[in-house]
C-alpha cells in the first residue's frame, strides 16, 4: 500500500471511529476536551506506527488503548488524583485482555458514550455556533480547516470557537450524561437545531462556495440517522431525518441550466431522488408507530412528504398541507409560516380565500421587508383578474429583493400586467 | 459520495431452498445493525436465488428470455448495499468488517451529478446567506 493510499485508509477510519473513540475517553476522563486531546495523539501515534505495522484488525481498539496509555502518562505526569490514575490502568487492562465486542446491542455501552457525547456537544450554554463548530469536530469527524471553509470563516476564529466551547463545558462542570424526564425534550431540540443548521448550510450552498459546503448536507444526514439510532423512541428525531431525506431529494432538481433556482412546483420529479423518498416516508411511518403527537420537524416532514408523494404538482393534496401549516403555526406561531399556509389555502380553495389571509398579514412588522409577501399577493391578485393592483404588488417585490435573478423574474411578471386604459 | 457494495453469490446460496447457516446470519445481521447505526445505509437486500429470476438476450430486434437458475455462481450477485460514504477508503474499511468468507466483495462507485450547485454571484451568494439567518423555514418551499 502507497503511503497515500495508508494515509487516506486513516483518514477513513479515523472518520468511522472518532466519534466513539472521544466519546469513550471523555466518559473515563470526565473531559472532553482532554479527551479529544488524546484521541488526536492516538491518531498521531497511527500516522507514525500503521505505515510500519500495517492498519490494525480492531483500528477504534487501538486508538482508544492508545490513547488510554497517553491519559495514564499524562495522570502520572501531572500527579492527579491517584484514583483516577487507578481506574484507568484497570480499564486498560481490561481491555487489554479482551478485544470490546463492538457489534454487541444487548449492552451498548459505546452507544450510550456517543450519546451523551452528542448532547455535551450541543449543550445550551454554549452558543449555536460553538455547538455547530463541536459537533462537527466531535461528532463529524471534520478537522478545524475543513469546518472552516463549510462556515466561510477564518479557521483561527473556528479553532477559537472550539477551544473556548471545550473550557465553558469544563468550568461550567457540564456532566457527561442524557438528560432526562423533563429536560430531554428541550436539550433534544437544542441538538436538532444544530443537525438542521449544519443540513441548510450545505443545501444553500452554491457553485461560488467552496466544494465542502454541499457535503454539509450529507454529514447532517448521517448525524441524524445516527441519532436516529441512538434514540428511536423520539419522533421528532425521526420527523428530522424525514424532512432532511425528503429536501435533500431535490438537490438535482432545484437548480436549473443557468444555474437559476427552480421552485418546487416547476421541478421536473424525474429528477427527484426517490431513494430518499422513500427513505423519508419510512423515517415519518417510524415516528407514527411511536406515538401521535407531532412535533414542529414531523410535520414540516409531513409537508414534504405531500409533494414527494404528488407525482405531478396538480395530484398535490393541498388540503392536507393546509391541515399541517395550521397545526404548525399552533406549535411555532410565525408570519412566515402564516404566509406559507396563504399560499397552500389559495391552491386547495381559491384565491379569493388565500388573499383573505394574505392581506392580513400585511401588516404584520416582522414582514415588512420580506419580497415573498407582495410577491404572493401579486399571484393571487392576478389570478383573480386585479391585475393594475397585481402589477403595483410584482413591482414592490421586485423593490425588496437583492436577487437579481428574482428582480427580473418579478419584473417580467409585473409588465405582463395588463393595465386599463385612461 | 454513493457507492454500490455487491455480494457475489455462494453455491449454498444458488440451492432450490437454500438453508441459511444460523451464526452467519446472525453475524450478518448484527454487522448491518452496525452499518445503520453508522448512518451511512441508503439501501440493502438480498437477491433470491437465479432459479426465481429470468434473463432477456438482446440480438438486433430478437429478444430471447432464458429462465434461470444460471450456472456461473461466481458471477452472480446474492445481494447488495448502497452506502453514503466520504470515500472509497472507508467503503473498504467497512467491507472489511463483513462477517464472508471464502468469496469476494465488490464496491463500485455510484454516478453522481457533477455539478448541481448553482451560480450565483457574490451579492446573491450573500443575498441568500442573510435570507437563511432569517427565515430557516422558507426551505420548505424549495
Amino acid at each position: 500500500m502507497s503511503a497515500t493510499d495508508l494515509h487516506r485508509t486513516i483518514e477513513a477510519v479515523w472518520h468511522i471511529e472518532s466519534a466513539r473513540v472521544i466519546a469513550g475517553l471523555t466518559r473515563l476522563t470526565r473531559d472532553v476536551g482532554l479527551a479529544e486531546d488524546l484521541a488526536q495523539e492516538a491518531l498521531l501515534a497511527a500516522l507514525e506506527q500503521w505505515p510500519q505495522s500495517g492498519v490494525p484488525d480492531n483500528p477504534a481498539a487501538w486508538l482508544t488503548a492508545t490513547a488510554k496509555r497517553r491519559a495514564i502518562d499524562l495522570f502520572r505526569r501531572n500527579a492527579v488524583a491517584a484514583r483516577k490514575h487507578e481506574e484507568l490502568g484497570r480499564d486498560l487492562a481490561t481491555l487489554e485482555q479482551t478485544v470490546p465486542d463492538l457489534t454487541s446491542t444487548l449492552d451498548d455501552p459505546i452507544g450510550d458514550d456517543l450519546l451523551r457525547l452528542v448532547f455535551i456537544s450541543c449543550h445550551p450554554v454554549l452558543s449555536t455556533e460553538s455547538r455547530t463548530a463541536l459537533t462537527l469536530r466531535l461528532l463529524g469527524g471534520l478537522t478545524t480547516p475543513e469546518i472552516a471553509r463549510a462556515f466561510l470563516a477564518p479557521e483561527a476564529t473556528i479553532a477559537q470557537r472550539i477551544v473556548r466551547a471545550k473550557r465553558t463545558l469544563a468550568e461550567k462542570r457540564i456532566p457527561f450524561e442524557v438528560p432526562r424526564g423533563a429536560e430531554l425534550a428541550a436539550r433534544l431540540s437544542s441538538v436538532l437545531e444544530v443537525i438542521y443548521l449544519i443540513f441548510n448550510e450545505g443545501y444553500f450552498a452554491t457553485a461560488g462556495d467552496d466544494l465542502i459546503r454541499p457535503t454539509l448536507c450529507e454529514d447532517a444526514l448521517r448525524l441524524g440517522r445516527i441519532l436516529a439510532e441512538l434514540t428511536p423512541q423520539e419522533p421528532e428525531v425521526h420527523g428530522l431525518v424525514a424532512l432532511m431525506e425528503i429536501q435533500a431529494s431535490r438537490t438535482r432538481a432545484r437548480v436549473g441550466p443557468g444555474g437559476e433556482p427552480i421552485l418546487l412546483l416547476d421541478q421536473n420529479r424525474a429528477h427527484w431522488d426517490f431513494l430518499l423518498i422513500r427513505r423519508g416516508l419510512a423515517a415519518i411511518d417510524r415516528a407514527h408507530t411511536i406515538n401521535s403527537t407531532r412535533g414542529p420537524y414531523l410535520l414540516q416532514a409531513e409537508i414534504a412528504a405531500c409533494h414527494a408523494r404528488a407525482r405531478t404538482p396538480s395530484e398535490t393534496d393541498w388540503p392536507r398541507i393546509v391541515s399541517l401549516y395550521t397545526e404548525l403555526v399552533h406549535l411555532t406561531p410565525s408570519p412566515v409560516i402564516e404566509l406559507n399556509r396563504a399560499v397552500a389555502v389559495s391552491m386547495a380553495s381559491g384565491p379569493q380565500a388565500g388573499l383573505a389571509l394574505v392581506d392580513a398579514l400585511v401588516s404584520e412588522p416582522s414582514l415588512a421587508r420580506y419580497h415573498l409577501l407582495p410577491s404572493v399577493r401579486a399571484d393571487l391578485l392576478y389570478k383573480l383578474g386585479r391585475q393594475a393592483e397585481a402589477r403595483r404588488q410584482f413591482e414592490l417585490a421586485a423593490s425588496l429583493t437583492q436577487n437579481t435573478r428574482e428582480r427580473v423574474l418579478l419584473l417580467t411578471r409585473a409588465a405582463s400586467c395588463k393595465t386599463p386604459p385612461g | 459520495m454513493r457507492v454500490m457494495v455487491i455480494l457475489k453469490t455462494t453455491p449454498e446460496i444458488e440451492k432450490e431452498n437454500p438453508v441459511p447457516d444460523p451464526k452467519l446470519m446472525d453475524e450478518m445481521g448484527k454487522f448491518n445493525e452496525e452499518l445503520i447505526k453508522a448512518g451511512i445505509v441508503l439501501a440493502m437486500d438480498g437477491l433470491r436465488p437465479s432459479s426465481n429470476g429470468a434473463r432477456v438476450k438482446f440480438s438486433g430486434n430478437s429478444r430471447t428470455v432464458i429462465d434461470g437458475p444460471f450456472t456461473e455462481a461466481k458471477e452472480l450477485i446474492a445481494g447488495f448495499w448502497i452506502w453514503q460514504v466520504k470515500s472509497l477508503e472507508e467503503a473498504i474499511e467497512w467491507v472489511k468488517r463483513v462477517p464472508a468468507d471464502d468469496t469476494e466483495i465488490e464496491i463500485r462507485q455510484i454516478g453522481e451529478m457533477e455539478d448541481f450547485a448553482p451560480v450565483l454571484s457574490e451579492e446573491e451568494i450573500e443575498y441568500k446567506k442573510a435570507k437563511r439567518a432569517e427565515l430557516p423555514n422558507q426551505t420548505v418551499n424549495q
